[in-house]
């Protein structure tokens, strides 16, 4: 018997990013005879490209477009950088916004689209705001321009705590009750597995670094189209962050997703679906 | 039924959930848990509870305890929580609830004690 195939495949891929060497973890699928809209997928804090599998496996979606999702430096099959055991991950909106822009240039990807989900949505609104003419379409999934905090991140890497545990049980909060209990499972496993501080580090970018408050008024959607979804049992990025966002961006476009939570991707994939096909059938015009 | 009479049920939700008993097998803690107005001190040893009292107890000392209006309690135990009723730390980050003590326990049985403080669902519906 045949074996039975998701349509995807990975590889690694060779990047620069601020001058450091890195090798970098990607999945893609695309049309079979190759072409298709490049749609650069960005994973959340302290998970993997996997929370896109669902995506990168949409017969309707990757006929159109060339889906792409890489593992960031530190995540999933993305090592850290040669000495990393020197120091302490850190996550900046310089670094993170050079690590996209480095993969898309490796990968020569003409004008891609780039959708990202939280930390990923974020960057987004900074690519928007700093690189709008580089992308053809811009969707930034669970982000805002600022979120208040709502737990100490010093709990996510000590000794006395397992990481990968903690992880996991903080984050099971922002999955709507409504999706599938296997999404459900499957999304808590990839945050059981992050790296020691990884999820910590990322969050530096999230908490510190990354505050876009009143920096998202420049950000112009006749250079590059601006789509931004929210579910609405996300409580790290409520509903009405990302609607106060929105309300400072002419020509935005923005929705709240029902009974979907933080990782509309992952936990509940045929949901998410009904609300981004739509996106991407008015990107893919 | 009102909130607290829904909590005082947790031994045979507890006893009746074998697997939240697996997950907790390394746990043992003092905790008091606040439904409104009233406290509920809990004696877990490895995952199960040893003692479960309710009403003040005047000088027990817990690592931990976990205060919640009533409101906040009956949102929390719909079959489907609303948006911001649905966690926790949702209901901590509204003000709807705070968490005060050790927290150490806590976090290190995270999911065990959300799961263990969401088991008055299986409950029917309060009218």
């Amino acid at each position: 018997m045949a074996p039975t195939l998701d349509p995807m495949v990975g590889r690694y891929v060779r990047l620069d990013i601020d001058g450091i060497p890195h090798r970098v973890y990607f999945e893609e699928a695309g049309p079979p005879d190759g072409g298709g809209i490049p749609l650069v997928c960005l994973h959340t804090a302290g998970a993997d490209n996997r929370q896109f599998r669902h995506l990168l496996a949409d017969p309707e979606i990757i006929r159109r477009f060339r889906v792409l999702a890489f593992d960031m430096p530190w995540h999933g099959k993305s090592t850290p950088p040669d000495g990393w055991e020197g120091g302490e991950y850190r996550l900046t909106t310089a670094s993170y916004t050079a690590t996209v822009r480095a993969f898309c240039g490796a990968m020569e990807l003409d004008r891609p689209v780039v959708m990202g989900c939280s930390i990923g949505g974020r960057i987004v609104l900074n690519l928007a705001i700093g690189h709008a003419a580089e992308f053809r379409a811009l969707i930034a999934l669970e982000a805002a321009d600022f979120q208040k905090p709502w737990y100490d991140t010093a709990w996510l890497h000590r000794p006395d705590v397992h990481g990968g545990e903690v992880c996991a049980a903080l984050i099971s909060g922002l999955i709507a009750p409504q999706s599938p209990p296997v999404n459900r499972h499957e999304t808590l496993w990839m945050y059981m597995q992050g790296g020691p501080g990884v999820f910590k580090g990322d969050l530096y970018f999230y908490r510190v670094d990354g505050d876009l408050r009143e920096k998202v008024k420049t950000i112009d959607t006749r250079v590059c189209p601006l789509y931004l979804l929210t579910g609405e049992y996300d409580f790290s990025c409520t509903a009405e962050d990302t609607l106060r966002t929105a309300a400072q961006i002419p020509g935005v476009e923005v929705q709240v997703m029902k009974e979907l939570g933080h990782f509309p991707m992952s936990e509940n994939p045929a949901r998410f679906r009904e609300y981004i096909l739509p996106v991407l059938d008015k990107i893919a015009r | 039924m009102t909130p607290a009479d829904r909590f005082a049920r947790l031994p045979d939700l507890l006893a009746a959930d074998t697997d939240l008993r697996r997950r907790g097998h390394w746990l043992n803690a003092d905790c008091r848990i606040d439904i409104g107005a009233e406290p509920f001190h809990l004696t877990l040893r490895e995952g199960g509870l040893a003692d479960f009292a309710r009403g003040p107890r005047l000088l027990r000392s817990v690592a931990f305890s976990l205060h919640g209006t009533d409101d906040a309690w009956r949102h929390h135990w719909q079959k489907v929580p609303a948006p911001g009723w649905h966690d926790l730390f949702a209901m901590t980050k509204r003000g709807a609830m705070s968490i005060n003590g050790d927290l150490r326990p806590l976090l290190q049985n995270l999911q065990y004690f959300k799961d263990l403080l969401a088991l008055p669902r299986r409950l029917p519906e309060a009218s």
